[in-house]
């Protein structure tokens, strides 16, 4: 194995692992959001601001991981 | 047939003397230009009955003047001209990629930071601005003085997400279009371009919203995110 193609395997596991955690969360976050929104449609315009701002920051966890793997795949410090 | 992709590299179009211009800053300059055109025709007769394109405008001013103070709840208009900017530059910039031959500027690492290292300055000038500078100064220290390294470390974390946000989502539609198109043939990358219509206007918002929350938690209105 040369660092070549542990850097492509560890960009893979980054990304796919790396999704799991931010995918569940995003889904749980969207469903209490619906949830309020069907009991509450008044508040529809805050709820959804609210929800957007924090998908975004549930997002950055997955954000980081795509971080590394591109660094991994076009910025690799230890090929060079 | 080999598929050629860098993320992090900009192509180079010409050079003005020693600097090299790159494809983003040409697209940046025209929307730029057409986005002062457009406001310059719209408003150079200002009237109180105004034409269609003074009422497109003002209404878009509106809307934008309203989210903001959603989002801070006090007078959005010191902060309109910067993150009303912010969220109409962006929308264009990411519009922009649908355009044949049109690279969007967002979707290369540059512009993303630039815009980051506005926003992160302006937000301490607002800050410093409204509460004076040990009061602003002093908000680095609660809850606690112990904390006064993760409050640095926040500040420089949060903006470094906000950039990477942006940047990666737009250069990944942009990929993902690349390797479809790469894949599958001509048409089959259609469905991909639509949502990206999508994901550009969402992210122009998402960044205009953080960038508020951001200001609002500077100025004291809101809790800091």
């Amino acid at each position: 194995m040369t660092v070549d193609m542990l850097s492509i395997l560890g960009a893979a596991l980054a990304v796919s692992v790396g999704a799991i955690g931010p995918a569940f969360a995003e889904g749980r976050a969207i469903a209490a959001a619906m949830e309020a929104i069907a009991r509450q449609p008044e508040a529809s315009g805050t709820i959804s601001r609210t929800l957007f701002v924090g998908l975004a920051m549930i997002e950055t966890m997955a954000i980081y991981c795509l971080v590394v793997a591109l660094l991994l795949l076009y910025a690799n410090p230890f090929t060079q | 047939m080999k598929l050629q992709l860098h993320p992090l590299q900009t192509e180079t179009w010409f050079h003005i003397g020693p600097v090299p211009i790159s494809a983003e800053v040409v697209v940046t300059w025209v929307i730029m230009a057409v986005l002062v055109l457009v406001s310059w025709l719209g408003m150079r007769r200002a009237e109180v009955r105004g034409g269609w394109l003074q009422s497109t405008l003002e209404v878009t001013v509106e809307a934008i003047a309203d989210q903001i103070k959603a989002v801070i709840r006090s007078e959005p208009w010191p902060y309109l001209p910067l993150l009303g900017t912010l969220f109409i530059y962006l929308a264009c910039a990411n519009l922009s990629g649908v355009l044949p031959g049109v690279v969007a500027p967002t979707a290369h690492i540059e512009t993303p930071a630039a815009l980051t290292v506005i926003v992160f300055f302006s937000v301490q000038f607002y800050g410093f601005k409204e509460q004076g500078f040990a009061g602003y100064l002093k908000r680095y220290l609660e809850p606690n003085p112990l904390l006064l390294p993760l409050n640095l470390l926040s500040q420089i974390t949060r903006s470094f997400s906000l950039m990477v946000r942006l940047f990666g989502n737009m250069m990944s539609h942009e990929f993902i279009i690349a390797i479809v198109l790469f894949l599958a043939g001509l048409f089959v990358p259609v469905p991909f371009m639509l949502l990206g219509i999508l994901i550009g206007l969402i992210q122009a918002f998402i960044f205009t919203v953080l960038a508020t929350v951001y200001v609002g938690g500077a100025v004291g209105a809101t809790e800091a995110g």
